[in-house]
């Protein structure tokens, strides 16, 4: 891998708007991100208490269309076939407007990416994806390699992205957008106003209820933002408080909780595969994966919480007994629930809610025990 | 007494042979909010620019460095049960560790208060 600090990094639309707020950027997914600006513990606070705005333009959000029939009865059977070859949920079921995670699978079933799909409201034929910023590149050049065939893909990363959370992001952004109140938990709108088309998603990644919003990069999508961050119950927060939330929100973190080495079984995402896929068996590594269903998977993603006050991070090594039983695969400190936490993979005998284990921390045992998932009650708005 | 500081930003704080070891006011807002320490025991001994303790924040874990060498007499107990001592007072109630100098020559290589300030307004 390339030394982040040689490569040419790249900025969102927002970069100076997050210099002028304070922002201390950083390399993230090959982009200048702030990590913080007042710091990690009140931005994570604020946002579960008022409303915070990340700026997420480094993810991946696209449009998978059809070539032909585009708007014709049936369009959205044949664009869900073409996607359901590369991803095990069902995507036909979905109504206008309705979107579910996924994840992008290789050959054997190994976890590409994670991703978010929507039916696009309004016109049959059009699906609405956000893949990691990380990975868009490898995730769009697969979809593009084994969709073109009936699809066409259009990037939508020169765009705005920005995601809106807390239990003041309805009261904030129905003044923006009187729908906005009406959506429910993964549920999206396509607005226009005047000139100007906006996705407006009820989704997020940290737990609260909220929004995403893709924007255009001009200044009405500019000028939003700044009457966004103008309002007393906003303020901006960064990539630290975006990764200590989604972790007290026992969501995975791709590269991190996830990988192509791991299936969708061990990960703890089986949910996202449908009974009907199952039956169906036509999606990448079914073998494996409907395997690991039956039978159970080796090892198994759990909640880890630590009974002493260290926090044990990415890397820290579980034992049980002197032995080796899993790691953790991301950890820290909690500000809303104000105790280290983490998650990982462990021995799948050992993934029972209780069981005892150790968390080596600087060569040191320290007693932890295997959680549900999440740390918090989670917010959305169902 | 007289405390010096180093370019990584411990402070150590020199009466006799004994120095009391600690973050700079610097260090602990860069930080920010911390929520673990691990302080050294009494009876290590280390080398100057060893890792001797370690401070976590919410976001990261960060080595400690021996501004000098020699043997710890006192590890701060208290930072156990109370790491946001730190943030609140680092140069004072928030020290980490006291130790007995092994070469008071060490203390040559370290900067005076007004060095620090100077050092740090130049990052």
């Amino acid at each position: 891998m390339a030394d982040p600090s040689t490569e040419t990094l790249r900025r969102t639309p927002l970069y100076d708007v997050h210099v002028s707020h304070g922002g201390k950027m950083v390399p993230f997914a090959g982009y200048k991100m702030p990590v913080q600006f007042e710091g990690v513990k009140p931005e994570h606070l604020w946002t579960r208490e008022h409303a915070g705005l990340f700026d997420v333009s480094h993810m991946g959000p696209c449009f998978l269309f059809l070539k032909e029939g585009l708007g014709e009865p049936g369009g959205h059977e044949k664009i869900s076939a073409a996607i359901e070859r590369l991803v095990p949920s069902n995507i036909a079921i979905l109504k206008p407007g309705q979107g579910r995670l996924s994840v992008l699978l290789n050959e054997e079933g190994g976890i590409l990416d994670d991703l978010i799909i929507t039916r696009m409201p309004g016109i049959d034929g059009m699906l609405y994806i956000v893949v990691n910023g990380a990975v868009k590149a490898q995730d769009w050049a697969l979809m593009q390699d084994k969709l073109s065939d009936v699809a066409m893909l259009q990037k939508a990363d020169d765009r705005l992205l920005i995601a809106l959370q807390g239990p003041q992001a309805e009261a904030v952004l129905s003044e923006h957008f009187p729908e906005a109140a009406d959506l429910t938990f993964m549920r999206c709108a396509y607005l226009q106003k005047g000139d100007e088309k906006i996705m407006l998603s009820r989704s997020g990644y940290t737990g609260e209820d909220g929004y995403e919003l893709l924007l255009p990069n001009n200044e009405y999508g500019l000028g939003l933002v700044d009457a966004l961050l103008a309002d007393d119950r906003v303020k901006p927060i960064g990539l630290g408080a975006r990764d200590s939330l989604r972790l007290e929100a026992g969501l995975c973190l791709y590269g991190h909780d996830m990988d192509a080495s791991r299936d969708p079984v061990e990960a703890d995402l089986s949910w996202v595969i449908q009974k009907s896929r199952r039956e169906q068996a036509n999606f990448p590594g079914a073998e494996r994966i409907l395997k690991a269903l039956a039978d159970g998977p080796a090892e198994q993603r759990v909640g880890i919480q630590p009974l002493e006050r260290a926090p044990a991070r990415e890397g820290t090594e579980i034992h049980v007994n002197g032995e080796p039983v899993g790691m953790v695969t991301s950890g820290g400190f909690g500000p809303s629930v104000d105790r280290p936490i983490a998650m990982g993979y462990v021995r799948a005998d050992l993934s029972a809610p209780g069981t005892k284990i150790d968390l080596m921390v600087r060569g040191k045992a320290r007693a932890a025990e295997v959680c549900a998932l999440p740390f918090v009650r989670t917010r959305y708005k169902r | 007494m007289t405390t010096y500081f180093t370019e990584d930003h411990e402070w150590i704080s020199v009466d006799g042979d004994t120095g009391t070891v600690g973050i700079t006011k610097y260090a602990a807002e860069q930080l920010g909010d911390v929520v673990f320490v691990e302080v050294p025991e009494a009876g290590a001994s280390f080398g100057k620019g060893d890792d001797m303790a370690v401070v976590e924040s919410v976001k990261a874990a960060s080595d400690v460095y021996a501004p000098v060498g020699g043997e710890i007499t006192e590890g701060n107990g208290d930072l156990a049960d109370a790491p946001e001592t730190v943030n609140e007072d680092p140069e004072g109630k928030g020290w980490f560790c006291k130790i007995k100098l092994a070469d008071k020559g060490e203390l040559d290589g370290l900067m005076d208060a007004a060095a620090y300030k100077a050092y740090c307004e130049g990052l």
